[in-house]
């Protein structure tokens, strides 16, 4: 596709926006036109959201100017933008979860005169626009009850409602499982063809392969290419989004032996919803053995970790770490075991975004080593941190920052590093790259495999077969509370993986 | 938005001088304000607020006055800070401070031959331990049983006034006094904290010095302080530390109600000098106003004690000379308030030219 004779939609020119200490755009161009999807790749930090926000009347540009369909136009506010036909789905969802899926549909877009909300008619125009599109949804659901793939499907909807011709979507794919990506694919292609445009912001090669058509790679706040993606590859668009080659894959050295650090026997445990989520489960991981983690979401995963972890009550069955059972125990009793958890939830659970970095750095050894007679140790702290910071490439100004401060990336190496640092004997990492950019990727990894060469245990939960795959000794998929099989990751394939995933028993000798 | 070619603005950072200088020109803005509101009431503002001043920090007494209402304000909300900073909203110092000027007037009658020297730190030890089993009950009915501390704690007020009440009438009401004032025998002379000569300043002005360090040591030096912060910032993630989320609650209840006990018994031993009807005036509350207005940080706390209490003092003294209505006066305080915490939003924008 090229922008011969074609007047684009949304034409962004020069775009410069400054954040203090920051130059986030710095003369960004950048169009959009009808009937394409457009991929805005770069790493974190790069500007992308910067840039669609300001597309989107949430910020405004320090200089330069918006085109839409021409015309130059200002926008004020989300309002101006909306009216204009551009929609945005954000990273985090925009949703009021009390409320059901076609009130939150129509939230906002009633006339201010109108006291009663016609729940009819948003019903019937929430149901024909989950028709057109493909867009499965009910209706009548209440929004907190719908799984994360489902809520973004409201957020698409209620984009189209507003009468979206480009529709922004910030990461789309970073909360989604493979089945979940492929449909929202069709939902975009069939946008496009319809001569909608669609923005999708990414760091992941393959989807922007897979999906668009022209390609925009952002680096520190520039255009580093505009590209058709039929041009193109992914070891080129990596190389043009880090500004160096890409090391693909992590060394992994071949296993040693060692007892099991952590035997889990029966385990049952019930779910937020009340059911059942752990359905009596029973595996090993031993010493310097990485053991993988594969379902789609909500296959028990989280409830395996935080029943683990010690976060979430245990209704039957059994854990032992390092030969001593830990089923009843507290978190810092298990942490005292030598566990070590890097949750999902890095910001929720993992950090206190308002604690300094060097605060979070030391939330479970405050008391024991970094205090002596009842005062903190802020010598011995300052020199931990000051090593943490360095040994793990936390890229911060100030360890005195608080951690919101920090970017993904940087927020999760120092979980990891905090983790790491207390030489855990099994470590539980759920969904530790999640959302990062190819660098900070590669460098986590890294850091599990050097723990697991030090005999370090881990639970590798993800939704990442390729992660998987390349870092796990064994590959246990978990479907519906049960382990549906268990594969050495040697003989394991995405194919096969993927149907048990999907409920499959499949029999695989020798494991 | 926008308004006659301006266009307000979120600021990212916020210059250190503007957030220095927002409190003195709220607190400027206020008082004229209050000039006017005075004005329309027929009173001179001018002069009003010339005596408002005066009465606050004219001479020695009324300054001393100020400083005593001040240390009161400043222990409260002390406890205030470590409560709200564990993310528990302690309504309950008003109880708290009850509790701790029974306890403490209990001592001080019980051990009345005991050496001053001996008998302060025990009344200090005996108030906060009434005052903060008084905050554990909240802390505990919150930590175990998630009921709403907010709720709890008032309650626990009116038990701790009706409390007061009985045993002023009842129990420990002075057996000599013809009249039957409710109150209690009045504490041995030599167990009176000591003041100032000339002004009822006692040695409370100190404690509460010396308390706010104590308690921004605990904060930011301790463990224990490290825990309670982190509870309040994220409890979910304290939990996943490992930290007893339910324990550190009620430490930090207990901690806030000792606190709030400790003022009681200043309030007994350096200025009533026996347990009567109404000793707090309002103490509970104005001192979450003083915590919150100093964005829950010790010293600051100390500032907007001072200020607090010179505007209640010095509005007693324009009401006595000038004859100035309560009403008028309570509207004042409010609105200072208001736009206290009004410019604190406000600092955080700017107006540009659109």
């Amino acid at each position: 596709m090229t922008t011969d004779g074609v007047t684009p939609l949304v034409d962004l020119r020069r775009i410069v926006k400054r954040f203090p200490g920051v130059l986030a755009n710095d003369g960004v161009d950048f169009t959009v036109l009808p009937g394409e999807i457009h991929a805005l790749l770069g790493e974190n930090g790069a500007g992308k959201t910067t840039l669609m926000n300001i597309l989107y009347g949430l910020y405004q540009p320090d200089e330069g100017e918006v085109h839409f369909r021409g015309q130059p136009v200002r926008l004020g506010s989300p309002r101006d933008a909306i009216r204009l036909g551009i929609g945005m789905v954000h990273q985090h969802f925009m949703l009021v979860p009390p409320l059901t899926v076609a009130e939150n549909v129509v939230l906002g877009t009633q006339p201010a005169g109108d006291l009663l909300v016609d729940l009819t008619g948003a019903k019937k125009r929430t149901l024909e626009l989950s028709e057109r599109y493909a867009l499965p949804v009910d209706p009548l659901a209440e929004v907190w009850q719908l799984s994360v793939g489902e809520q973004q499907r409201v957020e698409i909807i209620k984009a189209l409602y507003r009468g979206a011709e480009v529709l922004i979507l910030d990461e789309p794919t970073s909360v989604l499982t493979p089945q979940e990506i492929e449909g929202l694919a069709g939902v975009l292609r069939r946008m496009a063809e319809e001569g909608k445009a669609v923005v999708f912001i990414s760091h992941k090669l393959r989807e922007v392969m897979a999906v668009s058509h022209r390609v925009t790679v952002l680096r520190d706040g520039r255009v580093a290419a505009t590209l058709a993606t039929v041009d193109t590859s992914e070891a080129k668009l990596a190389s043009l989004m880090v500004g160096r080659e890409v090391l693909w894959r992590v060394a992994k050295e071949p296993r040693q032996g060692g007892e099991s650090v952590l035997i889990v026997r029966g385990l049952e445990a019930v779910g937020d919803n009340g059911l059942l989520a752990l359905k009596g489960v029973s595996f090993e991981v031993g010493q310097g053995e990485c053991l993988g983690v594969a379902g789609v979401s909500g296959n028990g995963q989280r409830e395996l970790a935080e029943a683990i972890s010690g976060l979430r009550r245990v209704r039957a069955g059994q854990i032992q770490m390092a030969g001593q059972d830990v089923t009843g125990d507290s978190p810092a009793q298990r942490i005292a075991a030598g566990l070590a958890y890097v949750p999902e939830e890095r910001k929720r659970i993992g950090s206190i975004a308002e604690f300094s970095i060097s605060d979070n750095a030391i939330l479970e050894s405050h008391a024991t080593t970094f205090s002596r007679g009842g005062v903190l140790n802020q010598k011995a702290i300052d020199a931990y941190v000051d090593k943490l910071v360095s040994d793990y490439d936390v890229k911060t100004p100030n360890t005195a920052n608080p951690a919101r401060t920090l970017s993904g990336g940087n927020l999760q190496k120092l979980i990891l590093g905090r983790e790491l640092s207390r030489a855990p004997r099994l470590l539980i990492a759920a969904q530790p790259t999640r959302g990062l950019d190819v660098g900070a990727t590669e460098y986590i990894h890294q850091q599990l495999m050097a723990a697991r060469a030090g005999g370090t245990g881990i639970l590798l939960i993800s939704e990442d077969l390729d992660e998987i795959l390349a870092l796990s000794d064994r590959v246990m998929v978990l479907f519906e509370g049960r382990i549906a099989g268990t594969l050495r990751s040697d003989q394991a394939d995405i194919k096969t993986l993927g149907l048990m995933m999907g409920g499959a028993r499949v029999e695989v000798p020798g494991t | 938005m926008r308004f006659l070619g301006l266009r307000v603005e979120k600021r990212q950072t916020i210059p250190p001088l503007l957030r220095a200088l927002a409190p003195v020109l709220t607190a400027a803005l206020a008082l004229a304000a209050s000039g006017l509101l005075i004005r329309l009431a027929g009173g001179d503002p001018i002069e009003s607020l010339r005596m408002i001043a005066v009465g606050a920090f004219g001479n020695v007494q009324n300054l001393g006055e100020t400083l005593v209402k001040a240390s009161a304000l400043i222990i409260v909300g002390l406890g205030m800070i470590v409560a709200f900073r564990s993310q528990v909203a302690n309504i309950g110092g008003e109880g708290q401070l009850i509790l701790g000027a029974i306890a403490g007037t209990w001592v001080g009658l019980r051990f009345a031959d005991l050496s001053p020297l001996l008998l302060f730190p025990l009344v200090v030890v005996a108030a906060f331990a009434a005052g903060g089993a008084w905050g554990a009950i909240a802390g505990w009915l919150k930590a175990r049983l998630q009921l709403n501390e907010v709720i709890v704690t008032i309650m626990l007020n009116y038990l701790a006034i009706y409390t007061l009440n009985w045993l002023v009438r009842g129990p420990m009401r002075a057996p000599g006094l013809a009249g039957g004032f409710p109150q209690s025998e009045a504490i041995e002379q030599a167990l009176w904290w000591p003041r100032l000569a000339g002004t009822r300043l006692h040695i409370g002005v100190i404690l509460a010095v010396f308390l706010c360090l104590a308690v921004s040591f605990i904060l930011y030096k301790t463990p224990w302080g490290y825990r309670m912060r982190a509870v309040g910032a994220n409890p979910e993630a304290a939990r996943f530390g490992g930290i007893n989320v339910g324990r550190t609650l009620v430490l930090a209840m207990v901690l806030s109600g000792g606190l709030a006990g400790i003022a009681g018994a200043g309030e007994i031993f350096g200025l009533h000098h026996r347990l009567l009807d109404g000793i707090s005036s309002g103490y509970g509350y104005t001192g979450i106003v003083v915590a919150l207005l100093a964005k829950l940080n010790p010293f600051a706390t100390i500032l907007t004690s001072v200020f607090f209490a010179g505007l209640a003092v010095g509005m007693e003294a324009m009401q006595r000379s000038l004859g100035t209505p309560f009403a008028l006066i309570a509207s004042i305080q409010g609105l200072v308030v208001l736009l206290m915490l009004l410019s604190d939003v406000l600092v955080g924008y700017r107006l540009r030219r659109v």
